[in-house]
């Protein structure tokens, strides 16, 4: 059957009578305001507060302090993360094994799900982030798992303040995604929402009801720091 | 046939209706404008959507063979369907092989095209809508009535009234807040639990062979993260070239949908869970539906039709869709995009009767994002209508005004005539009847304006 689908509906297309070429559009509105670092970093933060999230600044190297000494007062008792991401061996550092309180992803998913579930937060690093719409972007992979920042109620997500491009079309294009994309790529824009009912923002849906980023100033121009 | 007339007629009698809907549009319009404030950008970032969708269609063939080519080097397994028939057995194939006994559901449009709940449920798959919005919509055993915001037409009293009746242990509130938690809690495990997760998709980029999928509560990912099988269906005319044409599309629909800049999630599926991957499907399935759209294709007259992006702008500017609401154009897509997609993918027989559904007033032409010609096409359907009806009264009056108007001896005559007797026609003569209904029956002026200018001194114009 789905041979000879295939095969009527691009005969269909194929016989029908073929529309006249169309010469590619200007992408030059795509690309935005360029701006410094630092106004690409106030432009972010502008933006994704904006969509509630909460935004923190520290440095490369003192982020996992900065981390541990808010979990408490953020409400995370364990925080899920991927032992083998860059930030993951950074949090784990000198000591060899997590801290208390430190849920490093084990196996695979059907495995670890039920942690998982019951894990407060999970922390990500990003690929990157966008200033004029204020997101992340997510760049899943094997040392870093997508339902870490899907699954727990509040998502942790680490960007470096040198990885913040301007607009979705400079990130895709400047960062050549075409060549090689991962299974699974999010941009993720603020806290999972809804305004299904009577057009009523509400907050934490199916996806983490807090957003929490942490800018890490990795660049001259945007060491704005805590 | 569908009878839009008799539906419309009972949506304006509810003053309930009326006021849900009023609120939302007012709301949607007024979110859409403040992102396009700026005309320029508006119109250079339109132009460049509509260049992007145009260039896709003149190309669809090529990049529907080619995204085929790049899923299924992505491991993607790739299923043609001709009808939606074809396309739920291909569903249920899956789901068989696969033991799947519960799906998880994402928002899609294609899917109500192919009933696929129904289908799933008379043949044992219990499937669960976890949008919210089709949450609500599935509890009262309803079908959407807006492409974006499913559940629109219900305010918050009826939907605590529904969670009250539907859901296990759930307390009545109107608190929307306390509403979605409800509907949390009780979907949280199902997505951990479901066997598949069907979902839509907004674009597919044929050069990388991505499924782009757009939501803002998370269910999209949920339903394509955790359970070990994910069965994407979409229209054939979904497909783009590459993945920067995303970037024009996708701002122009989060803005023209719902006012946002961008969605919370934009998920690019490219394979699924690969050898070394701790998570996502170990399947993932794309079900190419043609319903109807190659013949759309084919026609250079309607073909600007699959340009449409899905983002609901029409309906939501529409003064007929904002007062009678989706329910009275009893189709899958209602609003202004409805009127000219469903006559052409489920025929004149059903919705005959809705591209007449419209004033021609181009609100819907004004605000859509890719330039779809909504008005064209809506009087190009109701030419070719008529010629499928033969003679009729009306043909044969528009006839008469057509060749009235082309002479000017005539003209005169006819405005005179009427002038002195058209008082007398009675207000339920033919084709008169059906406007003074609900109207007074209009007034010839005794004098014609061509005649007036005369006497006033005004030999040319």
């Amino acid at each position: 059957m789905s041979e000879s689908a295939r095969d009527a509906i691009l005969g269909r297309l194929d016989a029908g009578a073929r529309p006249p070429e169309v010469p590619d559009g200007d992408f030059q509105v795509m690309a935005g305001r360029p701006g410094t670092v630092s106004e690409r970093i106030e432009r972010f933060r502008t933006a994704i507060e904006a969509a509630n999230a909460e935004v923190h600044a520290t440095t490369p190297a003192g982020w996992p302090a900065f981390l541990m000494a808010r979990l408490n007062e953020w409400g995370i008792d364990r925080i899920a993360f991927g032992r083998e991401s860059w930030a993951g061996r950074q949090l784990i550092g000198d000591r060899g094994e997590a801290a208390n309180g430190l849920v490093p992803f084990e196996g695979a998913i059907e495995d670890f799900k039920e942690t998982l579930f019951a894990c407060d937060a999970g922390l990500t690093t990003t690929r990157g982030a966008i200033a004029e719409t204020g997101s992340l972007i997510l760049w899943s992979g094997p040392d870093e798992p997508r339902a870490l920042s899907l699954v727990p109620p509040v998502h942790v997500a680490l960007v470096r303040t040198g990885s913040i491009h301007a607009t979705l079309h400079e990130a895709m294009t400047a960062d050549r995604w075409r060549d090689g994309l991962p299974t699974n790529a999010v941009l993720v824009s603020g806290p999972s929402k809804t305004a299904d009912i009577e057009q009523t923002l509400v907050y934490g849906v199916h996806g983490p009801r807090r957003l929490v980023v942490i800018l890490l100033a990795d660049v001259p121009g945007g060491d704005d720091g805590p | 046939m569908g009878d839009f007339g008799k539906n419309a007629e009972a949506a304006l009698a509810s003053a309930k209706l009326r006021g849900n809907l009023r609120r939302a549009m007012d709301g949607l319009m007024a979110k859409r404008g403040a992102q396009f404030a700026d005309a320029d950008e508006w119109s250079r970032l339109r132009a460049l959507g509509t260049n992007v969708r145009r260039r896709s269609l003149a190309r669809l063939p090529e990049l529907l063979r080619k995204l085929e080519e790049t899923c299924t080097a992505n491991a993607i397994q790739v299923h043609w369907a001709e009808t939606p028939a074809e396309a739920n057995q291909v569903v249920l194939d899956i789901l068989r092989r696969n033991g799947a006994e519960t799906v998880v559901k994402g928002k899609s449009m294609v899917s109500e095209e192919m009933h696929l709940n129904g289908y799933l449920e008379e043949n044992g798959v219990e499937i669960l809508e976890t949008d919210l919005g089709e949450y609500v919509i599935q509890l009262a055993g309803e079908t959407p009535s807006h492409i974006i915001m499913p559940c629109i037409h219900k305010n918050r009293d009826e939907i605590a009234k529904l969670f009250e009746d539907k859901i296990e242990g759930a307390a009545y509130t109107e608190d929307p807040a306390e509403l979605t938690e409800i509907a949390r809690k009780a979907l949280r495990r199902r997505f951990a639990e479901a066997g598949a997760g069907v979902t839509g998709v907004n674009f597919a980029v044929a050069e990388t062979g991505t499924l782009c999928l757009v939501e803002n509560e998370g269910n999209g990912r949920m339903s394509t993260t955790l359970p070990p099988v994910h069965i994407a269906v979409m229209g054939i005319e979904k497909v783009v070239e590459s993945l920067e044409d995303v970037a024009p599309l996708l701002s122009l629909l989060t803005r023209s949908a719902t006012g946002q800049g961008i969605t919370t999630y934009v998920n690019m599926i490219s394979s699924p869970r690969r050898a070394d991957d701790r998570d996502g499907p170990r399947e993932v399935h794309l079900i190419l539906l043609d319903n109807g759209r190659s013949s759309i294709h084919a026609d250079a007259d309607l073909r600007p039709t699959l340009q449409c992006i899905r983002c609901g702008a029409c309906m939501n500017h529409c003064p007929v869709y904002s007062r009678v609401g989706g329910h009275a154009y009893s189709s899958v897509y209602p609003g202004p995009i409805g009127k000219i997609l469903m006559p052409q993918i489920s025929g004149f027989a059903c919705y005959g009767d809705l591209p007449g559904a419209s004033s021609l007033c181009g609100a819907c032409v004004d605000v859509c994002p890719v330039k779809v010609p909504i008005t064209d096409i809506l009087v190009q359907l109701r030419a070719r209508l008529e010629k499928t009806k033969g003679l009729s009264l009306g043909s044969v009056a528009w006839t008469g005004w057509k060749i009235m108007h082309a002479s000017p001896g005539l003209y005169r005559l006819v405005t005179r005539v009427l002038g002195l007797v058209g008082g007398l026609i009675p207000r339920c003569a033919p084709l008169l009847r059906a406007w003074t209904r609900v109207r007074a029956k209009p007034r010839f002026a005794p004098k014609s304006l061509h005649r007036l200018a005369r006497e006033g001194g005004f030999d040319h114009e």
